[in-house]
């Protein structure tokens, strides 16, 4: 059934994404393709994957921008310019265009969390879901010919033979920087909804329409460092001691 | 995005099989001769072939018949349901027409309309991604409508020529309708030239209000499905010399070679038959860059 749910899912899990935290590593890449290659659904392919032109299915998948500041400068190292790290999975939208597309049924919206998910024994393969994520969440798996995309580690988090700790997104268990968190935005007391009120979480590309569940947190502004180590270099400000020391150390 | 060969010659084929099977509803040719009744043939044979094409791209085609389930939500699924209940109407329509010798006017009325709202959910399925800002506008399914349309009159006055009952009203009428989808198309491309970016890196990351974003280092080194399937945009002077080429071969030449045949005889068919295949290339070049022209949101996380 492609209609998304008439009601609101009484809980709404996803991701909030730190984008100050994250160190750009990959591990969350790794874990994802690693877990999901053996869970839900078939296994994610690769193409060619010892020869020049390596290619595979992946559900999960780091950009990395520069940013440059509102009138700053980029110059080298000591310029204002600064690396965001950026994961990129699906953000479980509220409003998905890629269930309503879907001519089989095969992509749906569950009705009780809210997560988008894509039931492979409908899947024909054409192609119109990811077409229509203006994201790119979605990847056609060309060995299996079905439509892959995260589930949110679903075969895991509702998954009681697994240790508490572990019934989390593998992304959101495997990154050591804890950049990643998993919760339900529709409980305004969880982890999740209280650092998207603190951090000033955004939803991305909103123009878009999508209403996406998953949030993202915004880089802090950055320290100026040179403002806080005084140089090496430089004992203008000594004092004291260390006062006496410098000019002891400049006559001989 | 990618132009796919099976996805353009779906489109093109089907639109013009429609266009023929609205003309044919309409009553244009005359009931009752074996030559209109090929007419039925052909523009069901192009409806089918189309058809047939768009399930070469499928990852899974023999599930294709789930694809008519959705049809409360989905255009993809709502085009499959017509086309399997437009297909009946038409061939039955042509054959009753052919052994009776009347007109049967509610039913060709139906098959006209049938075929008409097969080639809006076929232009529905492009027309509703928000993704493809190119797409995103009415203009898409006015100018699908308006090149079955003109294609569809074209493949009339083809077999009018043919029973020696070609008039001049007939191919003014066509030769308007012609004019008629190029100006359309002329304002779909206006519109997809002037049009700023709806989504962009500032937007796609969010961090458009901290300052400028550009792409430093991509998820992968080599290609992917996103950068294959989404990723094709065609580079801008090519684009400009398509777009004469798909203008003189779809609009000027079909003007040209009908009003040319608008005498009798063998050369009369021959022109008309001329101005089909060039108005054909032209309408699929103009298809070819309808994909590989148009902008995917995605590629805003890919630097473009």
């Amino acid at each position: 059934m492609t209609m998304l749910p008439s009601v609101a899912p009484p809980k709404k899990l996803g991701l909030v994404i730190d984008l100050d935290v994250c160190v750009g590593c990959h591990a969350c890449v790794v874990s994802c393709k690693e877990w999901n290659t053996g869970g839900y659904g078939a296994a994610l392919s690769d193409q060619n994957p010892y020869g020049a032109d390596v290619s595979g299915t992946f559900l999960n998948r780091i950009h990395t921008f520069e940013l440059v500041p509102e009138g700053g400068e980029v110059v080298g190292e000591a310029g204002d310019s600064r690396i965001v790290h950026f994961p990129k999975s699906c953000l479980h939208c509220d409003d998905a265009p890629c269930v309503t597309v879907c001519p089989t049924g095969a992509s749906y919206k569950r009705t009780a969390d809210g997560i988008v998910l894509v039931d492979e024994e409908k899947c024909i393969g054409c192609g119109l879901c990811a077409w229509s994520c203006p994201y790119g969440a979605r990847e056609l798996d060309l060995a299996a010919g079905v439509m892959k995309k995260c589930t949110l580690c679903v075969d895991r988090i509702y998954n009681e033979t697994l240790e508490e700790v572990d019934r989390v997104p593998s992304c959101v268990r495997t990154c050591p920087a804890n950049a990643r968190h998993f919760g339900d935005f529709a409980d305004p007391s969880s982890n999740v909804s209280i650092m998207v009120a603190e951090r000033g979480g955004i939803d991305l590309m909103p123009e878009q329409g999508t209403r996406p569940v998953n949030k993202y947190l915004p880089p802090r502004p950055r320290q100026q460092l040179d403002r806080v180590i005084p140089l090496a270099e430089n004992s203008s400000g000594a004092a004291g001691f260390f006062a006496w020391l410098d000019g002891v150390l400049d006559r001989i | 995005m990618h132009p796919a060969a099976s996805i353009i010659f779906f489109t093109t084929l089907s639109g013009l099989g429609y266009g023929l099977a609205g003309a044919l509803g309409l009553g244009v040719l005359a009931p009752g001769l074996m030559s209109t009744l090929m007419a039925y043939g052909l523009a069901l044979a192009l409806i089918g072939a189309g058809l047939l094409s768009s399930t070469l791209h499928l990852g899974n085609p023999q599930r294709a018949w789930r694809a008519f389930s959705q049809w409360r939500s989905s255009w993809l699924s709502r085009e499959g349901v017509l086309a399997v209940i437009g297909f009946p109407v038409i061939a039955a329509h042509g054959w009753l027409t052919f052994s009776s010798g009347e007109r049967w006017p509610l039913l060709g009325l139906a098959a006209a309309v049938l075929a008409a709202a097969t080639v809006y959910c076929t232009a529905m399925i492009y027309a509703s991604l928000r993704s493809v800002q190119a797409w995103n506008t009415w203009l898409t399914p006015a100018c699908y409508l308006a090149f079955a349309v003109a294609g569809g009159g074209l493949l009339a006055l083809l077999f009018l020529a043919w029973q020696g009952a070609l008039r001049g009203p007939a191919v003014l009428a066509v030769a308007a309708l012609v004019f008629c989808a190029w100006g359309l198309k002329m304002a779909w491309w206006r519109r997809m030239d002037s049009e700023p970016h709806l989504s962009t890196t500032a937007s796609a990351t969010g961090l458009g209000k901290i300052g400028r974003v550009t792409l430093f280092e991509p998820p992968h080194m080599t290609s992917n499905y996103l950068t294959r399937e989404m990723g094709f945009q065609v580079a801008r002077k090519h684009a400009s010399k398509l777009r004469k080429i798909a203008l003189v071969l779809g609009c000027g030449l079909p003007f040209l070679l009908a009003i040319m045949s608008g005498g009798s005889g063998a050369i009369a068919v021959l022109l008309a038959a001329l101005a089909v295949v060039a108005f054909y290339a032209g309408v699929v070049t103009e298809r070819w860059l309808f994909f590989a022209e148009a902008r995917h949101a995605v590629t805003s996380y890919y630097g473009q």
